[in-house]
C-alpha cells in the first residue's frame, strides 16, 4: 500500500521465480554438489596466476632433468611437482591451472559471442519478419546442417596452413573463440525467435508500441525476459560443447598451441607419452576436463527440469 | 442391476508437496442402454470421471478409493490385462479432439484393424470387412478408400466420424463421449451429436455424454449428473434438472443460458469462480458463489440426498423441502 | 514427391556451389603452385611466362569456371606431396573412413533405440537411472579422450585389443579394400568405431528417450490404450515410428558431425582414413589435397542430408502432401 513499485508485477515475479529456482536447487544434491565443484574449479582457474609454484609459460625455468616426473603419490614422485612434470619439465598441477583458465575463459567467451549473435538475429527476425525472417531462418538451416566441429577444424586449418603456425599461435585464443563462437548462433536465434513471435501477439506488447516505445525498447525490455530461461538452459549446455570443442581442437594441433596450454593441447601432448608409461601428462589434465564438463552438463540438466522451458526443435 | 455402478470413488493426483482430490466420493449408476450426461465448468472433473470409469487416469493421479463395477466386476480393482479386455470392447470412449485422437503415421485402416484384432480372434481381412462396415454406418462416403488414408488427409468431422466408428466396432455396451464436438466446427456439431444419438438408439448402447452444454444434454440424455468442484452436486432425470433444478448452482447454470435471457439484457453469469482443487473451502464447495449460503453452508459439507426422482446435495434444498413436507402434513 | 525431390537436389547444388566456391578460394590463396612446379631458382621472367601459362593471371571469374570445369571431371588437382591426382588419393583413403564410420553407426542404431526406449518407457527404475547417469557421462567426455582411455585400457594395460592401424584388411572392389573380412580387421575395428560411436551414442538416447516420453504423453496414445491396445504395440508401433521423425532429422545432421569425429578417432588410432590424411596435408601444407577433402566432405554431407530428408518423407505420411501444396 505505501510503496506501490514494491507491489509491482515484475518484480514480485522475478521474486517468487527465485525462490522457486533456489528451493529446487537445494532440493537437489547433484545440483549442489555440481555446483561446488565447478565454483571450486573456477576460483582455481581465476586464481591460477597465485596458486600456480610456477610460470607454465616461461620455458626457462623449466628443467629437463625433471622431465616426466609421476605424480607426488607414486613412489617416485617428488614432492616439489603434485602431479608431477610433462616431457618438458614443466609442473603439471600449474599447467592444468592455466590450461583449465584458458578452457573456460574460451569456453565462456564462445559462448558469449554466440548468445549475442543468435539473440541479436533472432529478435530482429522475430520482430522484424517477412522476408528478413525467412532469410535469416533458412541462412540458420544451412549453418546448422553444418557440423560445427567440422567448420572449425576446416577454418582453423587453412588459417593455419595460410599463415604458419607463429602467427596462428599468437592469435589463437582469438581464434577460437570466434569460430566456435560464430558457429552455433542458430540454437539462439531460433529459440529467441519463437519467444518474440509468441509475445508479439500478447496484448501488452501492442500497447508498448501505442505508447510510442521504439522497437528496441519493446524487445529489449519487454520480450527478452520473456526468453531468459531458455537462453539460460541452452548456454549451459553450449559452454560445455564450447569447452569440449576447444579441446578437441587443440588436440588435433589446431587450437593452443603446447607452449600456451590449454587442457586439450596438455592431453595432447602427453599421449605421445602414454606407451611409454607416463599416464598422468595425459590423464590428470583429462579428469579435469571431464569432470568440469559433466559438471556443467549436470547443472544444465537439472536447469532444464527446473525451468522447463520450451526450447526450439528443429 | 445397472450396467454400471460408482460408489464413493475417489482420485486423487500426488502433486509436488500435497496429494490434491480431484473426485470426491461420487456415486451415479448407468443402466443398459440409459444415456446420461455428466454438465459442470471446466475443471469440476467431468473428464477425469469419464478416464477413470475405465481406469485410465494417467500419473500423477491415481484412484485411491471406491468402486467402479461394470456388469459386477470392480474396474478399480482390475488387472492391466483384465483391463484390457473391457476397454474399446464392451466400453468405448470418444476422445475430444479428432484432430489428435488419431494416430498420424498409421493409416485408419491400421486404426480399425489393430481394435477389431486386439480382441477378436480374426483374419485381416475379416477385420477390414467389418471396419467397411461401420464406416458405412457413420456415413463415411466410398470407405474401402477411406481404410488406406492417413488421418491428416481428412476433416475434423470426418475424423470424429471414424472415431465414433471405431467406438462402434466390437459392439460394446457403454460408450463414453468426452466433449465429442468442442473442437469441431459449429455447423458440424449438431450432425455429430445427432449421429451418435441415433447409434445409441438403434444399436441399444449405453452413454455417457460428457459436456458443458446443457442444450444438448437435453437433446441426447434420459438423465444428468451435475459436477461440481470434483463432486456430484445434483443427479437426476434430465427433463426434471432442466425444467426444476434444485441446487442453486444448476440454477445460476441454466440462468445464465442465452434462451433464459431476454433481448438486450445482460446474461446472468454466476457470480465468481470454481475454487480451484488446491483451496476448496471446508463447507459446501459452491458456498462462496452461493446467494443462499447460510453459516451451516461453510462449515458443514452437505450430503447428496435423494428427494423424488432427483438426489441434491444442498443444506438450504433439504430445509426447504422439510419446511414443505411439515406444511403439507399439517 | 516429385517436387520434393526437385526442391532437394536443387538445395544440393546450391550447397555445392558454395562448397565450390569456398574451396576454390583456399586454392586461390593457399601456398604457391608455382614453387611447388619449379622451386625458387627460377627467374621472374620464366616464373611470370609460367603464371600465364597455367592461367594464373586470368580473371577470377575464368579461373573458378575453369576450377569448375575441372572438378566435375574428376580433376581436382595433384597432390603436391603424393604426386598423385588428389582425388584419386582421397578415393583410397575413403572406404576406411566410411567402414568407420559405417561400424560406429552400427553401435549407435543398434544400441540407442532399445536404450532410449526402454529409459522412457521405464523412466523410474534403477537400470533407467543408471543408462541416464551413465550417458550425461559419456556426453561429457570428447572422443578422443575416450579413444585414448580404450587404448589406455584395452591396448596398453590389458592387451587384448590393438590399438593403431587398420589390421588384416581383404580388396573387395577397386581400391576398397575391407576390415569385415577378417577376425584381425574386426578387432582393428572395435576400438575406433566405439570412441567414434561414444559421443553420438548418449546423444542419441537422450533424444530417443525425450521424444518418446513427450509422445506417450499424447492424446494417441492415451486413445490406443483406451481401445484396449496391447502395451508392446503401444510402444513399438504407436509411439516408436513418431518418435523416430523427429530423430531421423536429427540424425541427418548429426552424421556431419561423425566425420569430423573421424579426424580425431583416426589420429588417436591412426586410422588410414581421409581425417587423418587431411591433418597430414595441412600440416604439408598440400593444397589440393586439401581442398579435394572439402569437396569431398562437402559431397558426403549434401548427399546423407538429402538421403535422410527424402527418407523422413518417405517414413513421415504427413510430408509429401505438405510440401507438394508449397
Amino acid at each position: 500500500m505505501t510503496d506501490i513499485n514494491a507491489t509491482r508485477e515484475p518484480g514480485r515475479l522475478g521474486r517468487v521465480w527465485n525462490s522457486n529456482f533456489v528451493y529446487s536447487f537445494r532440493k537437489n544434491p547433484v545440483a549442489v554438489v555440481s555446483m561446488a565443484i565447478f565454483l571450486l574449479i573456477a576460483a582455481a582457474a581465476l586464481l591460477a596466476p597465485w596458486l600456480a609454484p610456477v610460470d607454465p609459460y616461461d620455458p626457462s625455468l623449466f628443467d629437463i632433468m625433471d622431465s616426466e616426473l609421476p605424480p607426488v603419490w607414486s613412489d617416485s614422485g617428488d614432492s616439489r611437482f603434485l602431479f608431477g612434470t610433462d616431457d618438458q619439465g614443466r609442473d603439471l598441477w600449474s599447467a592444468i591451472l592455466y590450461g583449465t583458465r584458458l578452457s573456460l575463459i574460451i569456453g565462456l567467451c564462445a559462448v558469449a559471442l554466440q548468445a549475442l549473435l543468435g539473440i541479436s538475429i533472432g529478435l530482429i527476425a522475430g520482430y522484424v519478419g517477412g522476408r528478413t525472417d525467412s532469410l535469416l531462418m533458412r541462412l540458420a538451416d544451412i549453418q546448422l546442417s553444418f557440423s560445427t566441429l567440422m567448420v572449425a577444424i576446416i577454418f582453423l586449418a587453412v588459417t593455419q596452413a595460410m599463415f604458419g603456425s607463429e602467427t596462428f599461435n599468437q592469435y589463437a585464443v582469438f581464434m577460437l573463440i570466434a569460430v566456435i563462437g560464430v558457429a552455433e548462433w542458430p540454437q539462439y536465434a531460433r529459440t529467441v525467435r519463437a519467444t518474440v513471435l509468441a509475445e508479439k501477439k500478447k496484448e501488452y506488447v501492442d500497447s508498448a508500441r501505442v505508447l510510442g516505445f521504439g522497437p528496441l525498447r519493446i524487445m529489449v525490455r519487454h520480450i527478452l525476459p520473456n526468453s531468459l530461461s531458455p537462453i539460460f538452459v541452452i548456454s549451459t549446455v553450449q559452454v560445455a560443447n564450447a569447452i569440449i570443442s576447444e579441446a578437441s581442437l587443440s588436440f588435433l594441433g589446431l587450437g593452443m598451441p603446447p607452449s600456451q596450454p590449454s587442457l586439450g593441447s596438455l592431453i595432447s601432448s602427453g599421449f605421445d607419452y602414454i606407451f611409454s608409461g607416463s599416464w598422468w601428462i595425459t590423464a590428470i589434465p583429462g579428469v579435469v576436463l571431464v569432470v568440469l564438463v559433466l559438471v556443467i552438463n549436470l547443472l544444465g540438466d537439472w536447469m532444464r527440469d527446473v525451468l522447463n522451458p520450451k526450447l526450439y526443435k528443429g | 442391476m445397472s450396467l454400471l455402478s460408482v460408489r464413493d470413488l475417489t482420485v486423487k493426483f500426488a502433486m509436488r508437496d500435497q496429494t490434491v482430490t480431484a473426485l470426491n466420493q461420487i456415486s451415479f449408476d448407468v443402466g443398459r442402454g440409459e444415456r446420461i450426461g455428466i454438465v459442470g465448468e471446466s475443471g469440476a472433473g467431468k473428464s477425469i470421471t469419464g478416464f477413470s470409469l475405465l481406469n485410465l487416469i494417467s500419473k500423477p493421479g491415481f484412484i485411491a478409493g471406491g468402486e467402479i463395477l461394470f456388469d459386477g466386476q470392480d474396474i478399480a480393482k482390475m488387472k492391466e490385462a483384465e483391463l484390457r479386455k473391457i476397454r474399446g470392447n464392451r466400453m468405448a470412449m470418444i476422445f475430444q479432439d479428432p484432430m489428435v485422437t488419431l494416430n498420424p503415421v498409421l493409416t485408419i485402416g491400421q486404426q480399425m484393424v489393430e481394435t477389431l484384432m486386439a480382441h477378436r480372434k480374426l483374419s485381416r481381412a475379416e477385420a477390414e470387412q467389418i471396419a467397411v462396415l461401420k464406416l458405412r454406418e457413420v456415413y463415411i462416403p466410398s470407405p474401402e478408400e477411406r481404410l488406406h488414408q492417413y488421418p491428416h488427409e481428412l476433416s475434423g468431422g470426418m475424423r470424429q466420424r471414424i472415431i465414433i466408428a471405431i467406438a462402434l466396432l466390437l459392439d460394446p455396451q457403454l460408450i463414453i463421449a468426452d466433449e465429442p464436438t468442442t473442437a469441431l466446427d459449429v455447423t458440424i456439431q449438431a450432425d455429430i451429436m445427432e449421429l451418435l444419438l441415433e447409434l445409441c438408439q438403434s444399436n441399444k448402447v449405453g452413454l455417457i455424454l460428457i459436456t458443458h452444454d446443457l442444450g444438448v444434454v437435453s437433446q441426447m440424455t434420459e438423465r444428468t449428473l451435475v459436477m461440481y468442484a470434483g463432486r456430484i452436486i445434483e443427479n437426476g432425470p434430465t427433463r426434471e434438472i432442466i425444467n426444476d433444478p434444485q441446487h442453486p448452482y444448476t440454477q445460476g447454470l441454466i440462468n445464465a443460458l442465452p434462451q433464459q435471457t431476454l433481448p438486450g439484457h445482460k446474461l446472468k453469469q454466476i457470480p465468481g469462480n470454481m475454487p480451484a482443487l488446491t483451496d476448496i473451502p471446508p463447507g459446501c464447495p459452491f458456498s462462496p458463489r452461493c446467494s443462499y449460503a447460510t453459516d451451516r453452508c461453510r462449515s458443514e459439507r452437505p450430503r447428496i440426498s435423494r428427494y423424488g426422482t432427483v438426489e441434491v446435495a444442498c443444506h438450504e434444498v433439504e430445509r426447504l423441502l422439510k419446511d414443505e413436507k411439515k406444511e403439507m402434513t399439517a | 514427391m516429385l517436387a520434393y525431390l526437385v526442391k532437394r537436389v536443387f538445395q544440393a547444388i546450391a550447397v555445392m556451389f558454395a562448397i565450390s566456391l569456398i574451396s576454390f578460394a583456399i586454392q586461390d590463396n593457399l601456398g604457391d603452385p608455382l614453387r611447388e612446379l619449379v622451386g625458387q631458382s627460377v627467374s621472374e621472367e620464366v616464373r611470370q611466362q609460367l603464371r600465364d601459362e597455367l592461367g594464373l593471371n586470368d580473371s577470377f571469374l575464368q579461373q573458378y569456371l575453369r576450377f569448375v570445369g575441372n572438378a566435375l571431371q574428376g580433376d581436382l588437382g595433384t597432390s603436391y606431396f603424393f604426386k598423385e591426382p588428389a582425388l584419386d588419393v582421397i578415393l583410397k583413403k575413403l572406404p576406411a573412413t566410411l567402414e568407420l564410420v559405417f561400424a560406429a553407426t552400427l553401435i549407435i542404431i543398434g544400441l540407442s533405440v532399445p536404450l532410449g526406449v526402454y529409459t522412457a518407457i521405464k523412466p523410474n527404475n534403477i537400470l533407467s537411472r543408471t543408462i541416464m547417469g551413465l550417458s550425461i557421462v559419456g556426453i561429457s567426455i570428447p572422443v578422443f579422450l575416450t579413444a585414448i582411455l580404450m587404448i589406455f585400457i584395452f591396448a596398453v594395460g590389458l592387451r587384448w585389443l590393438p590399438s593403431y592401424g587398420r589390421g588384416e584388411i581383404v580388396p573387395v572392389w577397386g581400391s576398397w579394400e575391407t576390415n569385415f573380412a577378417t577376425v584381425d580387421g574386426w578387432l582393428h575395428i572395435l576400438l575406433p568405431a566405439v570412441a567414434l560411436a561414444s559421443i553420438m551414442l548418449p546423444l542419441f538416447v537422450r533424444l530417443i528417450r525425450a521424444e518418446m516420453m513427450e509422445v506417450l504423453q499424447s492424446e494417441y496414445v492415451k486413445y490406443a490404450r483406451a481401445k484396449g491396445i496391447s502395451p508392446r504395440r503401444i510402444y513399438f508401433v504407436h509411439a516408436l515410428k513418431n518418435t523416430l521423425l523427429p530423430v531421423i532429422t536429427v540424425g541427418g545432421v548429426q552424421i556431419g558431425t561423425m566425420v569430423a569425429y573421424t579426424i580425431l578417432t583416426e589420429t588417436v588410432f591412426q586410422w588410414p582414413g581421409m581425417g587423418f590424411m587431411f591433418l597430414e596435408a595441412v600440416n604439408r601444407v598440400d593444397t589440393p589435397l586439401i581442398v579435394a577433402y572439402l569437396i569431398v566432405v562437402g559431397f558426403i554431407f549434401v548427399v546423407t542430408n538429402t538421403i535422410v530428408d527424402l527418407i523422413y518423407g518417405l517414413v513421415n505420411p504427413t510430408v509429401n502432401i505438405a510440401r507438394m501444396g508449397a
